[in-house]
């Protein structure tokens, strides 16, 4: 027994000795970001890669729900206890740079120079002075989803190029039952969704008017442009007939994952789930033109950035991880598996990504996009909730309910800026 | 210095001993994080900054905010509506299911299932119910039968209402059963006297069950109150594109707090928001424990 006992003792002895001392030679460095299957699978493969080339290294990746994210990142941190590397949204940047949060990327690894000729120039927001705050390793922008099937069944040729094109071929592929409930919708709606960006850089700035001025602190939508941007959009579920019902089918990702959508408004994210989809036959082409043939997106993206936290030989290995997901290799394979499009044009306007007929037109998209600077995106996007909901549920007339909505966002704005 | 003691004050240090646990477990738990909540209401905090005073200036945003007075109504709307439709339902079933023998456990049981049930899965299969043709289920019978689809969610009308018909159902089975156990406490005595002298079914229940009931009834208003004005879970899972809408017709006090911290990030308005809550919750409280205090 006694023996037995010493045996033990022994070999936990030299196993927890054998753990230090490989612990010892290798860095360890952590990675957060939030849950979301496809995110996880390409990271899961960026770190294999990382670590195969840097043996000494090892990353460790944790993700959170969404919802929880920020609260957790900002409890660990200060705490010590978080991460070295982390992924952020881009309308987050600000309010993590004052919590003193994240430090400065190093100007010798990352020079700005270089980082502004060879990146899109939307990443420029992330910039302060010499140094860049964070990088992204993808950007997403919109376009349009169509059913392909249900395209042919209403006898039209392709998917429509232009505004009105979008608002016919919508009315051919609506169906309604005999108690005129609509069972099918041309194009899916909803402000929960993406609409509210599509409205705000896409419709607005399509109708010869510009959202937000003064680097988007000030809200300029309460315009002739305005008007008709929302009353162009009100009207695909308040015309006579409407080819959409705000709410159809719950979620308009869902309608058009089921086949009862003909077009839907959506960002590249959304292709992974959509390739899975058996039975539905699918096509994505860009954001329709208007009249002049004028184009206009909106784009985001998130972040990595390095913590207060990392500090010696952790630094210098986040430097490195860092360097490695922001390379074009690590694009390419973000872009293979989550459909998140590269953030460099240099791999993302190759011959082969940007002719490819799925991520083709969300990277031609990227060209004229616009990136909103939200200082609260779900706050700012209920507004256009309510804005809609105002019309739609209360007859309120577009141009009163616009008016609404623009003092309250400016509200909302001007609070933000105060502190 | 123990051994000192008189057997009276060594029971009360034993005593304490044993309380100390639960003691710093409430203190740590409850007391320290309701204080720090009201210490929050008088700051301006973004989770990741640091804390500044801002006076009272989150009281005064509060009570200028219309979505705020919106959502207090609501809140309120959810517990005159919900505290005495629950009573009486669960009354009427438990009454009855206290004379029913035949498959008495059976039907115990169905009722009782809903309050086992996650809320979270209640309310989605609930939400599933209400939507609009081709795929919610009651605006599908309605379609067969030729009659127009009601918006049930999709309303500002009739929202509130339908999220809290499934946060009455579901709560529903717990009330039953602490009605059919207080129905039997009640000693057969009363009714057998009342049987003798001939009295009708409606004095019986008018003069004997319920006067007798009083502590359950106080139990029960008390504990359903508390769970309507802090109704999150049903209108949460149902409204999730849009939390507590359309346009905050469904909102409840603890759905705006939480929007308040967990999605803008001002951890100080949320905090007001919380001390008002708690300050409704401890008048509501100790209204109905004085009205309905047994005389």
């Amino acid at each position: 027994m006694k023996s037995h006992l010493k045996g033990l003792v022994l070999a936990g002895l030299t196993s927890s000795a054998a753990l230090f001392a490989s612990a010892a030679s290798a860095v360890e460095i952590e990675y957060w970001q939030y849950f979301f299957d496809a995110r996880v699978d390409a990271m899961e493969t960026l770190i294999a890669n990382f670590e195969a080339a840097n043996p000494d290294i090892t990353v460790t990746m944790t993700h959170f729900p969404y919802a929880d994210y920020r609260t957790k990142v900002a409890a660990a941190i200060p705490a010590g206890e978080g991460p070295d590397v982390v992924q952020l949204f881009y309308g987050w940047l600000n309010d993590y740079v004052e919590a003193e949060l994240i430090q400065p990327l190093p100007a010798d690894t990352f020079p700005a120079a270089q980082i502004d000729a060879e990146f899109f120039p939307m990443v420029q927001a992330m910039k302060d002075g010499d140094a860049y705050w964070a990088l992204p390793t993808a950007v997403r922008s919109l376009a349009l989803f169509y059913n392909e099937r249900l395209l042919e069944e209403a006898g039209l040729d392709g998917p429509p190029e232009t505004l009105d094109e979008m608002m016919a071929a919508a009315a051919a592929m609506t169906k309604t039952d005999a108690a005129g409930n609509i069972t099918q919708v041309g194009i899916t709606a909803g402000m929960t969704a993406q609409d509210h960006h599509w409205w705000r850089e896409g419709l607005v700035r399509q109708n010869g008017g510009e959202p937000y001025v003064d680097d988007y602190r000030t809200v300029n939508y309460d315009s002739d442009a305005g008007v008709a941007a929302l009353e162009f959009y009100t009207n695909m579920f308040l015309g006579d007939p409407p080819v959409t019902a705000i709410g159809f089918m719950d979620e308009p990702q869902a309608a058009f994952k089921a086949g009862r959508a003909g077009m839907h408004i959506d960002g590249s994210f959304r292709i992974g789930s959509l390739a899975d989809q058996r039975g539905l036959n699918w096509g994505v082409t860009e954001l329709p033109a208007n009249s002049d043939g004028m184009r206009s997106n909106y784009s985001s993206y998130w972040v990595n950035a390095i913590t207060t936290k990392a500090e010696g030989e952790r630094y210098e290995a986040s430097v490195k991880f860092m360097e490695y997901i922001t390379s074009d290799e690590a694009m390419q394979i973000w872009l293979d598996v989550v459909g998140e499009l590269p953030a460099k044009p240099s791999v993302g306007l190759t011959e082969e990504n940007a002719n490819d007929d799925t991520f083709g037109p969300f990277i031609r998209g990227l060209a004229y996009a616009n990136t909103t600077k939200f200082a609260n995106e779900s706050g700012q996007r209920q507004l256009m909730v309510e804005m809609v909901e105002r019309i739609q549920l209360e007859g309120m007339a577009p141009a009163e309910s616009l008016a609404i909505a623009a003092e309250a966002e400016q509200q909302l704005l001007d609070e933000y800026y105060a502190e | 210095m123990y051994r000192n003691l008189t057997i009276r004050q060594k029971q009360i240090v034993w005593a304490w001993a044993f309380l100390a646990l639960p003691v710093l477990f409430y203190t740590v738990i409850r007391f320290y994080p309701t204080g720090n909540a009201i210490l929050i209401s008088f700051q301006n905090w973004n989770l990741l900054g640091s804390r500044t005073w801002a006076g009272l200036e989150n009281y005064q945003k509060l009570w200028n905010d219309p979505v705020f007075w919106k959502v207090f109504k609501n809140t309120f709307v959810y517990l005159l509506l919900g505290t005495p439709i629950s009573l009486v339902l669960s009354f009427v079933i438990a009454y009855h299911l206290d004379k029913l023998r035949f498959m008495h456990g059976f039907l115990r049981m169905l009722y009782f299932l809903p309050f086992m049930t996650s809320a979270v899965a209640m309310a989605w299969v609930w939400r599933w119910f209400y939507q609009d043709v081709p795929i919610g289920l009651f605006n599908n019978i309605l379609a067969g039968f030729g009659i127009p689809q009601i918006a049930f969610l999709q309303s500002t009308t009739n929202a509130l209402p339908a999220v809290l018909a499934p946060a009455v159902w579901a709560g529903l089975g717990f009330q039953v059963i602490i009605f059919m156990a207080g129905l039997r406490a009640i000693p057969t005595s009363y009714y057998e006297a009342a049987k003798i002298d001939g009295v009708g079914w409606f004095t019986v229940l008018t003069q004997i069950t319920l006067p007798l009931l009083r502590p359950t009834i106080v139990f029960i208003v008390v504990f359903s109150s508390i769970g309507f004005l802090r109704i999150f879970d049903h209108v949460f899972n149902m409204t999730t594109n849009n939390p507590g809408g359309p346009l905050n017709a469904t909102k409840p006090l603890v759905l705006m707090i939480y929007d308040t911290a967990f999605n803008g990030f001002d951890m100080g308005y949320a905090a007001a928001q919380t001390v008002v809550l708690f300050t409704i919750l401890l008048v509501v409280s100790l209204i109905q424990l004085r009205l309905l205090r047994s005389n």
